[in-house]
Formats: structure tokens, C-alpha cells, sequence
């Protein structure tokens, strides 16, 4: 028998003008967690949906035990044993655990089916494993920790030896995630073969046993965790060494620029998607509201920024803003850098410029007469770009549809920030980015809070939270259970504030 | 440079859907008459100079309202909405034009044409304005709403004109409009003419075509060089960001549709104010062609002010052009079907081409997107 259960040689595939993967070879091992480690845009994901059959490679082969096969489709891939778990659920939210786990594969008698045995196996896998599932209750009732259960019992339920997770703790706590290290290892000592697709250094070195390298496409190396660092790992990731310590001093913060008081918003169903918040923010200071994603951290900011309408009081400097129109609180210095860049950020079908002026082609220094001073629109364009390193095939004048995402968030970046903010408000600014234009957007941020600004940062990432706040609020349920210093904070301490397993009371006053 | 190889590119594909609408024409040619099949497409194709100088001012004068309700249709694009109601408009416009030509005669001559015309601007602004008001403040369709009004249009004008001395009861039309509120030639009948013998034959043409190239130009101005042009832009490429920047949506979709809707009434306003010889508002229920033929003449010119005085003049040429295909024993009928084909397969095959685009984007960036997949939202 074949030391490798799976193995992709020289894999390469083409997309119109981009070469996704090129030359690209994984060996997987039976029994080891194999991780695989690349930048957003390396060709991770790309790989993976080779093996999984939703596309065809151009180049290169695919061997089972040594034997090369074909994987046209997923049905192929569930036949060699392959399974996988989504980085987005696949689950019917209206369905039961059991149902879900079941879904494509029911065992039926004359076309009645027949649940007692796959609710016999599935209790079974589930002790087996340490998979503590409750199959009777419906999707949309449980955590997101016990969906992704469900997603593991389902490989499980059809046999898979060889499971694939993609980027399984992005949507996971602290606690949770450690949770899944623990069930990844047991999986591994029962002989069962796992990939795991991240980008986060720590999880591999706490979990993985190889880890295979991609960047730009490309092969990098395959390594032996236990003989690597994460300096080395984050180099070959990156193609050069990387410091992501950014120099950050403490803080001093000043007068309060923004503070809320009770505020809410109006949900889904009768429930309250933000309820009586209240906190502040001071001049030059990072407070980062930290929380599971869907807790009404986007609620907080829309309210905020005036895109929904809120009850209770926002002020900006003092001056009562929540009943403002939007333009007139950018006008007194709330500057926004949205969750969604492409829904709210930017136009996609305008060009560079004309985005970069969004939010300022009606001041006196871009119009006359309401007539668009075109000239001032390029020069201030071109000064952006240039200061803001903004890349882009035509300068100025690019779609800014055809611009690489990251260069598309410098821009918003850009944008809101030279607007000489009195509040910044930052959703999630590093997301899918890579690592230099994160490093980059960091330290931004931090030079807006050294200028004596207020920002407000909202994230999911726990890594860029401690990285960046003076202050951390958590956010569950649409209320602030906690506020830490972050200095002191721990990230399990924190963690059990985002699972709401720990609350604080914060409705004194 | 850029600039212009883009224009190029709009314009090679409205070519070449044109190409295709001529083709889908040809053959419908060729099923009802083979013999001369050939011969009508190429007098399809002279158009107006079938009757020389007198055809092309026909041309024109048959261009003008529909160049009016392409910019209409064209104008409201730009803002995402789709006026379909520039029929209904069209005719509030052409109605209180009328009304004003008829009964306001104790304006002095050159003030009276002029003051018709802008009530009628201002009919069809209020008719559109309905449409933008429903769609910002209660988010109903627009192209409910727009349908809805069109045939409310229709019955009401049909009522108004009956209930007033405004109807002709034998022609069973509105009468004709004092001699002051007839649209001036301004020298236009000088040059497209035809001498019979030493009568001067001229065209029906007037002032409507320069007024309608004018209003074209100030609407490129508008929507390409001022903040309010880029605020309605924004706000039909992408609403949520325009919001995010602060721009007021509903302000920016209720202005575009009361734009839509005065350009539309300048169309009708145009038309209507005709001399005895020329167009009356009949007392029947059809909707003025007009309106939807300025759907076709916007999406063939992209919805570009320039653009739309061309295929304006194009459409315009290959009507006039069909009623010249009668001499070939063609049927008015089928004359009309013809017509509409090239038309509306014209204007079909540039939708056809946006779809293959889009289609194509979408498969590129869903290549994308599973490349990286943490940027899907």
C-alpha cells in the first residue's frame, strides 16, 4: 500500500488571464492532518476544489492509494472517500441535525424512509469521535460550533477517510476552536486523514503535522510542523520576512469624540438587533468592539453612520448627531470604512477617481456652480494614490471594478481617512486582504489614533483585536457584555464573553 | 484616447445591432414579397432621401419626439430607473400644451408657443415626478406605477378633451391650437423642400429638432459635468454607496423621474403643437408610439444624450423610409411589422449582448471568488 492516501501531482489550472495553480503538488499521508498554508489569492481554495471534482485540473493527476483517478464531479470525490467542510455551512436551516446528516445518502425501505438505523449510526459516530450533537434539534437553533459538528458527522455518516476543512475556525471562539483541535486529533488517531485549509500560523502549529505552502499559485515546500517555527512558515507564506509586531506606543486617550447612550435598533421578528448600548470613545484611542459575526456589530455601525434609523442618543464631539442625515455626520467628521466594500464602499462602474471623490466631489474644492472641477478631482486622485500607494492598471482613470480587492480597500481607506476624521469608524478593514496591504491598513489606523483621533474598529479577527485596540467591548446578542483593558485581556477571557457564556453588567447607568 | 476608443466600442456594438435589426428585416422582406425584397431594403435604407430634401425633413421631424422620449427613457436609466411611462407623459405633456395653445391666446405671439411648451414640460415633470414619489417614499415599482399611469393618461386626457371645447366632434380630436402656439419653422421649410413645378413642397419639420439637439446637449452637460449629474449616476450604478456617501437617494430617483417626465411632455408638447394640417390628440385608446419607441432609441444609444439624437435620426430614417415601400407594393401592415422588427431586434440584440457580458463577468468572477472565497460577502 501506498504511504499517501491522496496525492496531487503537478496540478495545474487556468482561469481567463490568471493562472490559479500552477505545477502544484500535496501529498497527503493517511492518519496525518496535513495543513495547507497561502495567502488569499494563493490558490488554496482553487486546489481544493480540484481534488473535491468542481473543477478540472489542465495538468497533472490525482492518485488514490497510488492509483490514479479521475474526479469529475463531487459524487466522484464522495465515492474515493473525500468529504469536506465549507468554510459556509452547507446545512438546510429548517431541518433537524439528524435530517441534515442524513440529506442525499437516506437509508428507505419501498420509499418510506427509514431514520432508526442512521439515527443508531449517527449516535454511534458521535460518541465515537466526541462529537456531542443533539439530532433532533434544527439547525437554526444551534451554535455555529455544533453546525460545524454537524458538517464533520456528515463526512463521517458516508464513510470519508479523507476529510478537507476550509478554514474551519474563522467563525469559531477561542473555546470552540480548541474544541475542534481536540476532535481534528482524535479524528487523526482513528486513522482518518485530514486536510485543513488556513491561514492562521498558530492553529498549525497547535494542530497540523505537515503543512504544504502556497503562494501566487505556486508551490512553496512542504515542512514538518514539529521541525518549523511560525517565523518560517509566515516567510515562505510570504515570500519575505515578516514583522507583524507594528510599532504601536500607548495610548493617550483624551476628551470623549464619540459617545452613545442606549442605543437600539429595531431587529428581525420583534427582537432587538442592537439594545441599549452605551459606551465611549475618546480622542486618540483604538476601541474595538469584538464579536461573533451576526451578534449587531453591522447594525451598531449602520446606526451610527445613519444608514438605519436607531432610538437613543449618538454624539460626535458633544453635538447630538443621530438625528442627522448621513452627509451632514460626514460633514462633522464620522468618516466610515464599511464591512462590505463593494456594497457600500465603492462604485464599482465609476473609475478611480470619481471614488476616491465620493465623498467630496460637492465641496467647494471639487465644484464650482455645481459644475465638477474635473482638474481638482485628478490632482486630488493622484495625490491619494501616490501617498496611499494605490495600485491599479490606468491610474486614476481605472475601472475601479477591474482593481485586485486589496488595492480597492486602500482606496476606501485612503479616502476616509484623508478626510481628516474626527471618529473613524473601521468595520473589519483587513478582511480577505493580504498580508502586506493588512500590515499596511494596521498602521494606518494606528497613525489616525497618534494624530489624536477616535477610531472605532470593528472585527472578527481576534489576532488584528489585540493587535490593535487600547480598548475592547464585546458585543453578543446585540449587547456590550463586556469592556477590558487590552493590556490585560486574555483571549480566553474574551472568548467567553463572544459565546455569552460570561456577562457583565453593564446596564447600571 | 481611452475616452474615445470606449465611445468606439458603444457605438460599433448599437452598429451592429442595427446590422442585425436590418437583417431580421430583410427576411421578413423576403417571405412577403421576394421579388422585390432587395429593392425595399435598399429604400428602407435611403430612408428620407427617397423624397429628397422634403424626406429628410421629414426624417427630422419625425426624429424630434422620439429623441425627446429616448433621452426621457435614457435619463431615468442613468438613475436605475426603467421609464416605461413615457407615453402617459407624453401625452400630459402634449394635452396641457394644447390646452395652453387653445384658450392662454391672449399671450403676445412669440411668448405663447414658448409658454405651451413649458406647461407641457411641466405636465409631463408632474406625471413623472407621481412615479418617483411612489417608488422613493413607498417602494413601489416604477414600472408598475408608470404602466398604471399611462392608461390613467390615456382616459383621462380621452375624457378631459371630450368634457371641453377643446373637441372636434367631427374629426372626433382636439381642435387645432391657435396660430401663436404653432411650434415656428424657423426657416427649417427653406431647406427641406421639393419644387413641384414652382410650389414649394416643403417637410413638416420645425423648431421641435433644434429645441430637442438643444435639450439633448443640456442633458449631456447635466449628467457628465455637474455634482448632480454624478449624484444620479451614483445613485443607478449603485444606490447603497450612494447612500453611504451621503447622497439622498430618494431625492436623486424623484428629481430623475420628474427629469424623465418633462422631457417626455416636450415631446408631446412638440407633436401636439402642430399647425391645422399636422398632429391633433385623437379620441382613441391607444397609446401614443412615441413613448416606446423612445425605450428602443435610448437602449440603442446607450442611453447617452449624444448618442440618442443618432439613433433617434436612424429610427426615424427607416420609418420614413418604410412608407416609402408602399410604391412597392408592400402592405402598410407589414410595412409596420418590418419597421418594429428592425427596431425592437435592434434594440433586442444589444440586451442580448449585455446578457452574453454579464454572463461572461459572472463566470470570471465566480472563477474569482473560488480563488478567494474569504472575499465572497
Amino acid at each position: 500500500m501506498s504511504e499517501y492516501i491522496i496525492e496531487m501531482l503537478g496540478i495545474t489550472k487556468d482561469f481567463p488571464g490568471i493562472r490559479a495553480n500552477d505545477n502544484i503538488t500535496l501529498q497527503l499521508r493517511r492518519g496525518e492532518i496535513h495543513a495547507l498554508l497561502g495567502e488569499n489569492g494563493a490558490g488554496k481554495s482553487t486546489l481544493m476544489s480540484i481534488l473535491f471534482g468542481l473543477y478540472q485540473a489542465e495538468k497533472g493527476q490525482i492518485r488514490k492509494d497510488g492509483k490514479q483517478v479521475q474526479v469529475n464531479n463531487p459524487n466522484d470525490a464522495n465515492a474515493l472517500g473525500i468529504g469536506m467542510v465549507h468554510q459556509h455551512f452547507k446545512l438546510v436551516h429548517n431541518f433537524t441535525v439528524l435530517e441534515n446528516i442524513v440529506l442525499g445518502v437516506e437509508t428507505t425501505s419501498h420509499g418510506v424512509l427509514k431514520m432508526d438505523q442512521a439515527r443508531e449510526k449517527v449516535m454511534s459516530l458521535s460518541k465515537r469521535y466526541g462529537l456531542l450533537i443533539d439530532p433532533d434539534a434544527l439547525i437554526e437553533d444551534i451554535t455555529v460550533g455544533m453546525q460545524q459538528r454537524v458538517e464533520i458527522l456528515k463526512m463521517l455518516y458516508r464513510d470519508n477517510e479523507i476529510l478537507i476543512f476550509d478554514e474551519p475556525t474563522a467563525v469559531l471562539t477561542p473555546q470552540e476552536i480548541e474544541e475542534l483541535m481536540r476532535i481534528m486529533r482524535g479524528l487523526a488517531q482513528e486513522g482518518k486523514s485530514l486536510l485543513f485549509i488556513t491561514h492562521k500560523l498558530a492553529e498549525i502549529m497547535a494542530v497540523a503535522d505537515r503543512c504544504t505552502v502556497l503562494r501566487k499559485g505556486r508551490y512553496v515546500g512542504t515542512v514538518d510542523v514539529q521541525d518549523s517555527s511560525p517565523a518560517q512558515l509566515a516567510e515562505m507564506m510570504v515570500g519575505r520576512k515578516v514583522d507583524f509586531n507594528i510599532n504601536k506606543q500607548p495610548a493617550t486617550p483624551g476628551a470623549p469624540a464619540l459617545e452613545v447612550r442606549k442605543l437600539t435598533v429595531d431587529g428581525r421578528g420583534g427582537k432587538k438587533a442592537v439594545d441599549r448600548v452605551s459606551f465611549t470613545v475618546r480622542k486618540g484611542e483604538i476601541v474595538c468592539v469584538a464579536g461573533i459575526d451576526g451578534n449587531g456589530q453591522s447594525e451598531l455601525v449602520y446606526a451610527l453612520t445613519g444608514l438605519i434609523p436607531s432610538q437613543g442618543d449618538i454624539l460626535l464631539n458633544g453635538q447630538p448627531i443621530e438625528k442627522l442625515h448621513i452627509r451632514r455626520r460626514n460633514d462633522l467628521g464620522l468618516s466610515h470604512i464599511p464591512e462590505d466594500r463593494h456594497k457600500h464602499g465603492l462604485v464599482l462602474d465609476y473609475d478611480l477617481q470619481q471614488n476616491l471623490s465620493l465623498k467630496r466631489y460637492y465641496t467647494g474644492q471639487m465644484q464650482r456652480h455645481g459644475f465638477i472641477r474635473f482638474d481638482a478631482v485628478r490632482e486630488y486622485a493622484r495625490k491619494l494614490i501616490a501617498q496611499y500607494d494605490i495600485r491599479s492598471g490606468q491610474g486614476e482613470d481605472t475601472p475601479v471594478r477591474s482593481m485586485s480587492g486589496g488595492n480597492q480597500q486602500k482606496a476606501i481607506v485612503a479616502r476616509e481617512i484623508d478626510i481628516a476624521p474626527e471618529v473613524l469608524i473601521a468595520v473589519q478593514p483587513t478582511r480577505g486582504l493580504d498580508v502586506g496591504a493588512m500590515l499596511y491598513i494596521h498602521e494606518q489606523l494606528v497613525r489616525v489614533r497618534d494624530e489624536g483621533k477616535a477610531v472605532l474598529l470593528i472585527s472578527l479577527e481576534l489576532d488584528e483585536v489585540f493587535q490593535l485596540a487600547d480598548r475592547i467591548l464585546v458585543i453578543y446578542e446585540g449587547r456590550m457584555v463586556a469592556e477590558m483593558d487590552a493590556k490585560t485581556a486574555t483571549p480566553q477571557e474574551l472568548g467567553l464573553y463572544m459565546a455569552g457564556s460570561k456577562k457583565e453588567d453593564r446596564h447600571r447607568g | 484616447m481611452d475616452k474615445v476608443k470606449k465611445a468606439f466600442s458603444g457605438m460599433s456594438a448599437s452598429l451592429l445591432a442595427i446590422v442585425a435589426g436590418l437583417l431580421a428585416g430583410f427576411v421578413i422582406l423576403l417571405i412577403s414579397n421576394p421579388a422585390n425584397a432587395v429593392r425595399g431594403l435598399w429604400t428602407i435604407l435611403l430612408g428620407g432621401w427617397n423624397n429628397g430634401m422634403k424626406g429628410m425633413g421629414q426624417v427630422l421631424y419625425y426624429a424630434t419626439p422620439i429623441i425627446m422620449t429616448g433621452l426621457s427613457v435614457g435619463f431615468a436609466f442613468k438613475t436605475g430607473m426603467f421609464n416605461i411611462g413615457a407615453t402617459g407623459q407624453l401625452m400630459m405633456g402634449g394635452f396641457v400644451s394644447v390646452y395652453v395653445g387653445v384658450t392662454w391666446t391672449f399671450l403676445p405671439g412669440a411668448l405663447h408657443w414658448i409658454v405651451a411648451l413649458m406647461m407641457g414640460a411641466l405636465a409631463g415633470m408632474a406625471w413623472g415626478m407621481i412615479v418617483g414619489l411612489f417608488k422613493a417614499l413607498l417602494n413601489v415599482h416604477e414600472v408598475i406605477t408608470s404602466i398604471m399611469l399611462n392608461y390613467i393618461a390615456l382616459y383621462l386626457i380621452n375624457y378631459l378633451i371630450k368634457i371641453s371645447y377643446l373637441f372636434d366632434s367631427l374629426k372626433n380630436q382636439s381642435v387645432n391650437v391657435a396660430a401663436t402656439a404653432v411650434i415656428p419653422k424657423a426657416g427649417l421649410d427653406q431647406i427641406f423642400f421639393i419644387l413641384k413645378g414652382k410650389y414649394h413642397d416643403a417637410s413638416s419639420v420645425n423648431a421641435g429638432i433644434l429645441i430637442a439637439i438643444g435639450i439633448a446637449l443640456l442633458m449631456y452637460v447635466l449628467l457628465n459635468k455637474t455634482t448632480f449629474g454624478f449624484e444620479l449616476k451614483a445613485v443607478g450604478y449603485n444606490r447603497h454607496a450612494s447612500r453611504y456617501a451621503g447622497i439622498s437617494e430618494n431625492r436623486a430617483i424623484i428629481t430623475s423621474m420628474a427629469i424623465a417626465g418633462g422631457l417626455a411632455g416636450v415631446a408631446g408638447a412638440l407633436m401636439y403643437l402642430a399647425p391645422a394640417s399636422g398632429m391633433h390628440i385623437h379620441v382613441e385608446e391607444v397609446l401614443a408610439a412615441q413613448g416606446f419607441n423612445g425605450i428602443a432609441v435610448a437602449l440603442l444609444g446607450m442611453s447617452s444624450p449624444l448618442g440618442i439624437i443618432f439613433t433617434g435620426l436612424f429610427i426615424a430614417h427607416i420609418t420614413v423610409g418604410g412608407a416609402y415601400l408602399q410604391s412597392l407594393r408592400y402592405m402598410k401592415e407589414i410595412i409596420e411589422v418590418i419597421i418594429g422588427l428592425i427596431i425592437y431586434f435592434s434594440a433586442f440584440s444589444l440586451l442580448v449582448r449585455d446578457m452574453i457580458l454579464r454572463a461572461n463577468k459572472k463566470r470570471r468572477l465566480k472563477a474569482e471568488a473560488q480563488m478567494k472565497p474569504e472575499e465572497e460577502s
